[in-house]
């Protein structure tokens, strides 16, 4: 499974880095989201994977069988996808505010915005 | 001994005001502080020539083996006299030299800071220490030579010489730390008395190399010669001071200094003496054409500090005392010739000697410094400067042919030199005519020069007690071994005598051919030389600058993004490969079917969501990439990061369908090869995450704390779902955190959304 995860990663990312090579500003916000999937499932593969109980303390004389996953990389993840939602938004209005003003989706025309 | 060398960086803070309340007689009542400092080395005179060191020790930083730490032999103290008494004429020749400059108070705050720094440099005990100092007077001779810097001649040349010299340091810091790796010490005494094993050590060479090289920047030596001539942009009492008398002298004095330690080393002898020769003939080279008074005396400096070297560099017990000797006579007589030229060039409004002519009878005394110093440069008796040359011919000859055939050259040379400003100037026909009517230097400026050149004939009449007090200590420290004191006027009628009448006819001949001998050096050396190659370089970084920036930093997002993830794919690659591998556990447990359904789902997804002309088909493709994401943290033991997942991605994608409506469609932009090129950097990034996940997995370096927090949810955070029980109990700030950054976009979006709407024209 962790090879096949791995494999997920690679394609993530590279899709990830294609999208933010591109010149279209719609398509940059979206490789910025494939980005952070990517991560998020980077530190949740690399902390290793548990296939079976969610890190929860058992009730008493409810002992569990399975095996316990780790709830550390879990908070941190959960912590980075609330962040990803936030960078996503933000940039989603400044695309909007840079289209609004310059009337283009280009970035490369960026280079010539500057606002006098 | 710390007292006398940083009274001068306390001197410096009083000159200002000093000039300020006093104007007229600020440089003599500074001058009392380097003459103070001159007697109290004088006093040191007796226990130094008995053969005694002083040393003095401050702990600086001792957990890193740095001390602030003094050291005074023989060699030191012949500096520090020359450094403290030249210092005080030369702030006395300032005051009449800039009488009424504006910022006087400035050049008398500078040449005590550098006053201060070359002490340091020649009493430090320590060569870390040394360097500190080293540094300093590099940059007060920067600020000295652009001491009027409006005029851009000025400014050119100070940068050179602290570029020069500068770079020079940073060799030799490089060289100190070598040294330091080798012997395990920058202390001097230490390394005085460390062993010769240190000599086998293989960073020995490298560390003399590299030190030689920072005292070549700093002594003028080629090819780093030419900031000194250019630094005669600086007022006279600076030429005079640091760049004839002290500061150039400062790289001879640690050659002199290290000689001991490394001067055994095969590397030494051949890289000095031979850079000393060539130094030594291509000064007298061109001081031949010069008509510039100061430059003239330049080059002769030049020519002199390579002939210093030379003789640091043989190294043999004659060869090392004729260098102290000759660096004592050179100080006395360079240094008031520097003065006269200034106070001829003060009175007459000019130093080209195709002007000047039979100023003997217009300023008498100035005339009278300038006969003895000419003639102890010319090496004629009684002067001191003839007793020195005779110690050096002798130490030439014992060293060979060569030798002998360059220093011989090159003494003509200087007979020469020392005929134009003493006798051209004073009392040869006037060729031209000076912009000024001349008159007698005022007193100031008349002072200098004429103690100095007193000194020199006294010295020359009565050498038996300076050799004995001051110049074989000197030498001894040098040496290893105490020397018999034989510096005398008359020696009888030897070869050496006739070496030296050969030599003075020779540069009399030189002197009466001047005229055609100018034009003709001139012609031969026009516009050539590393001057041209240090400007060239110069133009070449700021062109190299320019060309990197235009490079790196072209202002496109998607070049930024091509060049960070190449690099940072490359680096990281390349470790990998170099120092890890694939560190990849044997087997892994395999996938079930659900688990390649999703897997396979997400990839699909992914390619759909970049290849998709439609932007509410990508926007779904990524949604369904955050599902099956959501799905494997369900799969996983993570039902907490799934829910956040799917509610969080659905959140994304009705977010980005609402803004789709004020966004630009999809375009394609970039070209076939484009699109090509990019998706193989994005190939190559992806393989390495695949194969650097690979690799991570398998790697725990420290024991997780994740038990830690198992055990402690229930008892002290009374949750029983350890991840919240994290999130909002143990790691509570993070999550403050988190919601300040939560909040702060959306304070973000909202700014975006209702600034002022203006649309661009």
């Amino acid at each position: 499974m962790e090879i096949l995860l791995a494999i997920v990663i690679g394609a993530l990312y590279a899709a990830a880095v294609y999208m933010l090579l591109r010149r279209g500003i719609v398509k940059l916000l979206i490789g910025l989201s494939l980005l952070s999937h990517a991560a998020n499932l980077l530190i949740f593969t690399a902390a290793g994977l548990t296939r079976g109980g969610p890190p929860l303390v058992a009730l008493e004389g409810q002992a569990s069988t399975l095996p316990q996953a780790d709830p550390l990389p879990q908070a941190l993840i959960l912590t980075a996808i609330v962040i990803s939602f936030a960078v996503t938004a933000f940039a989603l209005a400044l695309a909007y505010r840079v289209y609004y003003t310059t009337g283009s989706g280009d970035m490369d025309d960026l280079q010539q915005s500057d606002i006098s | 001994m710390s007292i006398t060398v940083l009274s001068g960086l306390a001197g410096s803070l009083l000159a200002a005001p000093l000039q300020r309340t006093a104007p007229r007689r600020a440089g003599w009542l500074l001058a009392l502080l380097p003459l103070g400092l001159f007697i109290y080395f004088l006093t040191l005179l007796g226990p130094v020539s008995a053969g005694r060191t002083l040393v003095e020790t401050l702990p600086w930083a001792p957990g890193l083996g740095v001390e602030f730490s003094f050291y005074l032999d023989g060699l030191g103290l012949l500096m520090a006299l020359l450094v403290s008494g030249i210092g005080a004429l030369v702030l006395v020749y300032a005051g009449g030299y800039l009488e009424g400059h504006p910022q006087l108070g400035r050049m008398y705050a500078f040449l005590l800071v550098f006053m201060s720094a070359m002490l340091g440099v020649v009493l430090s005990g320590h060569l870390l220490t040394t360097f500190l100092f080293w540094e300093l007077t590099s940059i007060s001779s920067f600020l000295l030579i652009g001491f009027d810097h409006k005029d851009e001649t000025s400014r050119k040349s100070a940068l050179q010489a602290l570029l020069v010299t500068g770079g020079g340091g940073l060799a030799m810091l490089a060289g100190l730390v070598l040294l330091n790796q080798a012997a395990g010490t920058l202390s001097i005494p230490a390394l005085l008395a460390s062993s010769p094993d240190l000599l086998k050590h293989p960073l020995a060479g490298p560390a003399a190399a590299l030190i030689l090289l920072g005292a070549f920047t700093k002594s003028a030596q080629f090819p780093f010669h030419f900031w000194l001539p250019n630094a005669m942009a600086a007022p006279t009492p600076v030429s005079a001071y640091l760049h004839s008398a002290t500061m150039v002298k400062a790289g001879v004095f640690l050659i002199l200094r290290l000689g001991p330690v490394l001067g055994d080393h095969p590397l030494w002898t051949p890289l000095v003496s031979l850079t000393g020769a060539v130094t030594l003939l291509l000064g007298a080279w061109m001081a031949l054409s010069q008509t510039d008074l100061k430059r003239l005396l330049a080059y002769s400096t030049v020519s002199m500090l390579g002939l210093l070297t030379l003789l640091g560099g043989l190294r043999t017990p004659l060869a090392l005392e004729a260098a102290v000797v000759f660096l004592f006579a050179h100080a006395l007589y360079k240094g008031a010739l520097f003065m006269v030229a200034g106070a001829v060039d003060h009175e007459t409004g000019t130093r080209d000697v195709t002007r000047l002519g039979g100023l003997a009878r217009r300023m008498p005394q100035t005339a009278a410094a300038a006969l003895p110093a000419g003639l102890s440069m010319a090496a004629l008796p009684p002067l001191f400067g003839f007793i020195a040359k005779e110690v050096v011919y002798e130490a030439a000859l014992e060293s060979g042919l060569f030798a002998f055939a360059a220093v011989f050259a090159a003494s003509a040379v200087t007979v020469f030199a020392a005929a134009v400003i003493a006798v051209e100037v004073f009392w040869a026909r006037p060729a031209g005519s000076p912009p000024r009517e001349p008159h007698e230097a005022p007193l100031a400026l008349r002072l200098g020069p004429l103690v100095l050149a007193g000194l020199g004939l006294l010295a020359g009449l009565l050498p038996g007690p300076l050799d004995r007090a001051l110049l074989s200590p000197a030498a001894a420290g040098l040496v290893g071994h105490p020397l018999q004191p034989g510096l005398a006027l008359w020696h009888g009628l030897t070869p050496l005598l006739a070496y030296s009448a050969l030599t003075f006819a020779a540069g009399a001949l030189l002197y009466l051919a001047r005229r055609p001998l100018r034009r003709l050096a001139a012609a031969l050396t026009a516009g050539f030389g590393p001057d041209r190659l240090y400007d060239l370089a110069y133009a070449g970084v700021f062109r190299l600058a320019a060309w990197q920036t235009g490079l790196l930093q072209h202002g496109t997002l998607r070049y930024y993004l091509n060049l960070t993830v190449l690099a940072a794919t490359g680096l990281v690659g390349t470790v990998l490969l170099l120092y890890g591998g694939l560190n990849m556990p044997a087997a892994f447990p395999g996938a079930t079917f659900y688990e390649v359904l999703i897997a396979a789902l997400i990839l699909l997804a992914a390619g759909f969501a970049i290849t998709t002309r439609s932007r509410l088909g990508a926007v779904a493709a990524l949604g369904v990439v955050g599902y099956g994401v959501a799905a494997i943290f369900l799969l996983f033991g993570a039902p907490d990061l799934a829910m956040t997942q799917f509610l969080i991605e659905s959140l994304t994608v009705i977010l980005f369908v609402l803004a789709f409506y004020h966004l630009p469609d999809f375009e394609r932009f970039s070209s076939r090869r484009t699109r090509l090129r990019d998706m193989l950097v994005a190939m190559l990034a992806g393989v390495l995450m695949t194969v650097l996940t690979l690799s991570a997995v398998g790697i725990q370096i420290f024991p997780t704390i994740s038990s830690y927090y198992a055990q402690a949810a229930l008892p002290e955070a009374h949750g029983r779902n350890i991840t919240n029980v994290i999130l909002v109990d143990f790691r509570g700030f993070d999550t403050l955190g988190e919601n300040v950054v939560l909040a702060l976009a959306a304070i973000g979006v909202f700014a975006l959304l209702k600034f002022p709407k203006r649309r661009q024209p």
